[in-house]
């Protein structure tokens, strides 16, 4: 029976690596949740713990790095194990990149709330980052069910995120053109929009790797990545020549 | 030895199969329990299903293999005799999760997996439930260590539900826990209608509405060429009219709070200077209802981080108050203090009325709540002032303290933070 503890073992080493990654991805999701709330009402406080919290999923992928390499050095895994093991790693650094994108976030609430703009600004705002989260939602328990099916189906949501996206940035740039005193607001505003942005790409990075763990497949045909927000020119500049 | 074999066979099979199914038992015993006492059951219930399930595992034919001895499998399924727990389970109607001390799920009733979807077996139960509270709620309970008996648990995306969450071992040895939802969406849902802003705003317009209509009414018709009564009702319209001005006058100065974004003030406002304003601006008042104020301010200078009209509201409200509920004292008074410097400061608005039942502080400051409708009417009362105190205090960071005792008055203190 030693064959069959070493597999126990082994198998409650890669538990706990999950674990690990559940911990960094409640962590990553309330992040974001939070540093848009605190854009939303113009909470500086809420905003100062999102970034402090960075530190924690900072350190997580560290551990989570070590770890792996540990599980590798000691067991030399294979096929499905070492897909696991270097999904993990994967998935680690999508979700502190994520994290990261959320304290940039939540570091421009404050010089958005010394100017004050009116709450349409935020609606937008407040629905992309559902939709994101939705989707990173969406993958992790994808990762926790196992179950390949659905992935495909939030990579293909990412369009809608992008989408969004850019009707926001046109909206944005309305704004701007309506009332200069709009643009240091807006201009903040922008990065946040593709701050959230990115955290849709994130989450269909991880939605690829968990694919790939589970199935040992690469998710199949090129997406079409695009935020078509390069195009989007100030509505009305011209017919100013005309 | 003897007297074993000296009962009946019957007798013996069937404790043996107790014994032999004993984790799972007092797994299915322990979570029926579980569930009826945290749904507010008294335990009744659940020890007569617990006495039913003993039966049905006494008394159901054994499955071939039964009684070898057993593993705790990766699937629980594999256990002998599982079928009594899978299908406890099943009639559980929240969603209910069975995992072992590594964290690793063996069971997801229907309900679990109706609400949040399907989880691999032998999967991590933290990495279904990442939020950092839920998953810190887990890992205490996995090492065993102190945890809070539920916690809370709100789902925001794709839509939001809120969840009771308790966590327990059961079957002792077995080192098997259950995970038990209750879902409190529903409670929350309601919770907010009963504060809903314009259901209850059009129904305390409606009231002083319905009674000028009526008066109209009457002035048209048989009190038409009765000058007296026309006075007089003249008289009560024109209160009903200012009353329902100043409730609109509130409910927009409410409105407005909320609206405004959630910034803390940064102006340093000095509170003698301000409550010795208040106190001027409510003298007339004082004289109408009989009532001395009575000022009890230091000296110096006593600054506090705040906004200065919004602090004119609240001590403006509170002192109005006072006069009005607690006239039959005579006197009212206002004290400020900080015990040391750096302490918090505490501004004190006492009157020596009729008081207010115990009952009743936790909540008047609820909009539109009332302690008596009555009274509140006769003193042109919106029930919305504390609301409004409330509301102002909480985004300067202080907090309001209520004291009362029937028969001898109530006190407001505020407390200002430190700094």
């Amino acid at each position: 029976m030693p064959g069959q503890n070493i597999r126990r073992s082994f198998d409650q080493e890669l538990r706990s690596l999950a674990n690990q990654i559940g911990a960094m991805g409640g962590h990553a999701e309330r992040m974001v949740e939070q540093a848009v709330g605190a854009l939303v009402s113009g909470d500086t406080e809420l905003a100062r713990i999102v970034i402090e919290n960075d530190a924690f999923l900072d350190l997580k992928e560290r551990e989570i790095g070590e770890n792996a390499v540990a599980i590798i050095a000691k067991r030399q895994p294979m096929a499905g194990d070492l897909r696991e093991i270097v999904g993990a790693i994967r998935i680690s650094s999508d979700l502190e990149r994520v994290g990261d994108l959320a304290k940039n976030i939540a570091k421009r609430v404050a010089a958005i709330a010394e100017v004050r703009q009116p709450t349409q600004l935020f609606r937008g705002i407040s629905a992309l980052s559902d939709l994101a989260l939705a989707q990173l939602k969406e993958v992790l328990d994808a990762y926790a069910s196992r179950l390949p099916d659905k992935i495909s189906f939030v990579r293909d949501r990412d369009e809608d995120i992008d989408a969004m996206y850019t009707s926001l940035f046109r909206e944005l740039l309305t704004y701007m053109m309506e009332d200069p005193r709009n643009i240091t607001a807006c201009t903040h505003l922008v990065f946040c929009a593709k701050n959230i942005e990115r955290v849709g790409d994130h989450a269909t990075n991880i939605a690829e790797t968990v694919y790939h763990i589970i199935t040992g497949a690469t998710l199949p045909a090129e997406r079409p990545k695009e935020d078509m927000s390069h195009r989007v020119t100030a509505p009305g500049s011209v017919q100013k020549g005309g | 030895m003897k007297e074993r074999e000296m009962q009946p066979s019957w007798l013996e099979t069937a404790a043996g199969r107790l014994r032999r199914n004993r984790v799972l038992l007092a797994a299915a015993a322990a979570s029926l329990l579980a569930v009826d006492l945290f749904l507010g059951g008294r335990g009744i219930a659940a020890m007569l299903a617990v006495a039913f399930v003993l039966a049905v595992a006494v008394l159901l034919p054994e499955r071939e293999g039964e009684g070898k001895p057993n593993a705790t499998g990766r699937n629980g399924t594999e256990q002998a005799g599982a079928l009594s727990a899978v299908d406890l389970a099943a009639v559980v109607q929240d969603p209910l999760y069975i995992f072992d001390r590594t964290g690793a799920v063996l069971h997801a009733n229907e309900a679990a997996t109706l609400a949040f979807g399907p989880i691999a077996p032998g999967g991590s139960l933290q990495l279904k439930f990442r939020a950092p509270e839920i998953h810190a709620f887990i890992g205490h309970v996995l090492e065993g260590k102190e945890a809070p008996p539920a916690i809370d648990y709100i789902e925001r995306v794709p839509f939001e539900r809120a969840y009771r969450v308790a966590a327990m071992p059961i079957g002792g040895e077995g080192g098997l826990y259950v995970l038990l939802f209750r879902d409190q969406s529903e409670a929350r849902r309601i919770d907010r209608m009963r504060t809903d802003f314009i259901a209850n705003a059009s129904h305390e317009l409606r009231t002083p509405l319905a009674s000028i209509a009526g008066f109209i009414e009457t002035l048209r018709g048989p009190a038409r060429n009765d000058a007296k009564a026309r006075d007089n009702f003249l008289q009560i319209m024109q209160k009903q009219t200012a009353r329902m001005a100043r409730l609109i006058d509130d409910l927009l100065s409410l409105s407005r709070l909320e609206a405004k974004p959630y910034v803390r003030p940064t102006e340093r406002v000095d509170l003698g200077r301000l409550l010795r304003e208040v106190s001027d601006s409510l003298s007339h008042l004082a004289t109408e209802t009989g009532v001395a104020i009575k000022l009890d301010l230091p000296e110096a200078p006593l600054e506090v981080t705040g906004n200065r009209d919004e602090l004119v509201q609240v001590f403006a409200n509170l002192l109005e108050n006072a006069c009005k509920y607690g006239s039959s004292g005579g006197r009212v008074t206002l004290q400020a203090r900080r015990e040391k410097p750096g302490a918090e400061t505490a501004v004190t608005v006492t009157d020596f009325g009729p008081g207010i039942p115990q009952e009743h502080i936790p909540r008047i400051t609820e909009r539109f709540y009332r302690v008596d409708v009555e009274t509140s009417r006769a003193q042109k009362g919106t029930g919305l002032g504390l609301a409004i105190v409330k509301h102002i205090l909480t985004r300067h960071g202080a907090r309001l303290s209520i004291r009362s005792k029937v028969g001898e008055g109530s006190s407001f203190t505020v407390y200002f933070p430190p700094g």
